[in-house]
């Protein structure tokens, strides 16, 4: 099928390639979603499209009324895709956006006229979510989506993502993808589990912790509710954080068998090769994993043509999962 | 060789300043107990009441979650890197 009604139609069905090229076990075959396909860029179109539609599908907002404000905290791409999503409809979205990002997201918030909202860089996305929570509150009138505690982010991915999975790849025995708000681990997960006796959930995700200065004690901590609410403490089977320069030495070794993704991804893939290390001799195993986006965004902190300490020391200053 | 734990920005202050020390015991419930009698004051930062890990406190040995490798019976070896983490909202959005 090659005519499409509406870009909106294009989200999801994206292409699964084979990067088994960088598994470090002859029986274990990797697996990368390419959800950089989709029409705003990254996964985050699934849940974007699922977040609208649930609210409109309740009654929360109202396809082509005038005067309908969104507010939602993103590090990029959830709210570019919400951009794209809510200019098509008609509504007016505010992103509450860490400093700290690259430049090339600010621009594509900016090509589907998002308003942006600074939040301070040094808190990360956990300052942006603050920020959002205190400003929906002050303004009751505004539409505020909170993807962290949605159910229509997981759902997203257990009704589209975790399916397009099996069809494709049926043999899969591990998922591996990056933990932001859960929601990719936690629908995708759900939905393997309960389709796939014995699939293992990994999760990956970057030092957060240790870039966030803001803190001023523990209790300032966040967990997304989508990742309890999913009992995400269960779903998981592991949990491995990757740093900036594994995360980048990954992503341009992925670059050396064609494939030019974000640098999330490349963290994700050390991740599965993480995996693939502890598939015992002699067993086989097929890792899916997610590539969130292409490498487009991130071409001005020369990821894949710098020095790669000074690229990993500017990693360190932005946000890039 | 030695057990390195790395103490994050957050908890320094109730744990004598250090980003570094090292770690006794042979599994990441002694270690972090060594911490608390040394340190009283990060004992409710390290614990919930219940003696169970903080919930805001994420704990990996050579960058691996213990609440996956058997919580505070996860074991723990010379030459083990262990990092202490605040739980905060991901990046990903």
């Amino acid at each position: 099928m090659t005519r499409y009604a509406s870009v909106l139609d294009l989200i999801g069905n994206t292409p699964v390639v084979d990067a088994s090229a960088l598994s470090p076990n002859p029986n274990v075959k990797i697996w990368v979603k390419l959800e950089g396909r989709n029409p705003a860029g990254s996964v985050k179109d699934r849940v974007a499209y699922s977040l609208i539609r649930a609210a409109e599908a309740d009654g929360r907002l109202t396809p082509g009324q005038p005067g309908q404000t969104l507010i939602e905290p993103s590090s990029g791409n959830t709210g570019i895709a919400l951009a794209m999503v809510c200019r098509m409809r008609g509504y007016h979205l505010k992103v509450v956006l860490p400093s700290n990002v690259s430049p090339e997201r600010r621009q594509l918030l900016e090509v589907w006229g998002a308003e942006i909202i600074d939040s301070p860089g040094s808190e990360g996305s956990n300052g942006a979510v603050r920020m959002a929570q205190k400003l929906a509150a002050e303004n009751p009138s505004w539409v505020f989506l909170y993807q962290y505690a949605n159910p229509a982010n997981p759902l997203a991915h257990y009704t589209t993502t975790g399916p397009e999975i099996l069809a494709d790849i049926p043999e899969v025995t591990h998922f591996v993808a990056g933990l932001g708000t859960s929601g990719t681990l936690m629908g995708v997960g759900r939905f393997l589990k309960e389709n796939v006796p014995g699939v293992k959930i990994w999760a990956i995700e970057p030092p957060s912790g240790e870039m966030v200065d803001g803190l001023r004690s523990l209790e300032d901590g966040y967990i997304p509710p989508v990742f309890t609410d999913n009992d995400g403490a269960n779903l998981l089977d592991r949990r491995v954080v990757v740093r900036p320069r594994e995360s980048l030495e990954w992503v341009r070794k992925m670059a050396e068998i064609g494939l030019f993704v974000g640098i999330s991804s490349g963290a994700i893939m050390a991740g599965a090769v993480k995996c693939a290390a502890t598939i015992p001799e002699g067993e086989e195993a097929h890792i899916v994993t997610i590539a969130c986006d292409d490498g487009w965004k991130y071409l001005s902190t020369g990821a894949w043509t710098d020095d790669l300490d000074e690229v990993v020391e500017r990693a360190k200053r932005i946000i890039y999962f | 060789m030695a057990i390195t734990v790395r103490i994050p920005t957050v908890l320094r202050p109730a744990a004598g300043g250090q980003a570094v020390i090292t770690g006794t015991g042979s599994t990441i419930g002694e270690i972090l107990g060594a911490i608390a009698a040394e340190h009283p004051g990060v004992q409710h930062q390290l614990f919930n009441a219940d003696g169970s890990l903080h919930k805001f406190l994420n704990v990996y040995i050579n960058d691996d979650d213990v609440r996956y490798l058997g919580g505070l019976n996860a074991p723990v070896a010379d030459g083990d890197e262990v990092t202490l983490l605040p739980a905060v909202a991901g990046g990903a959005a």
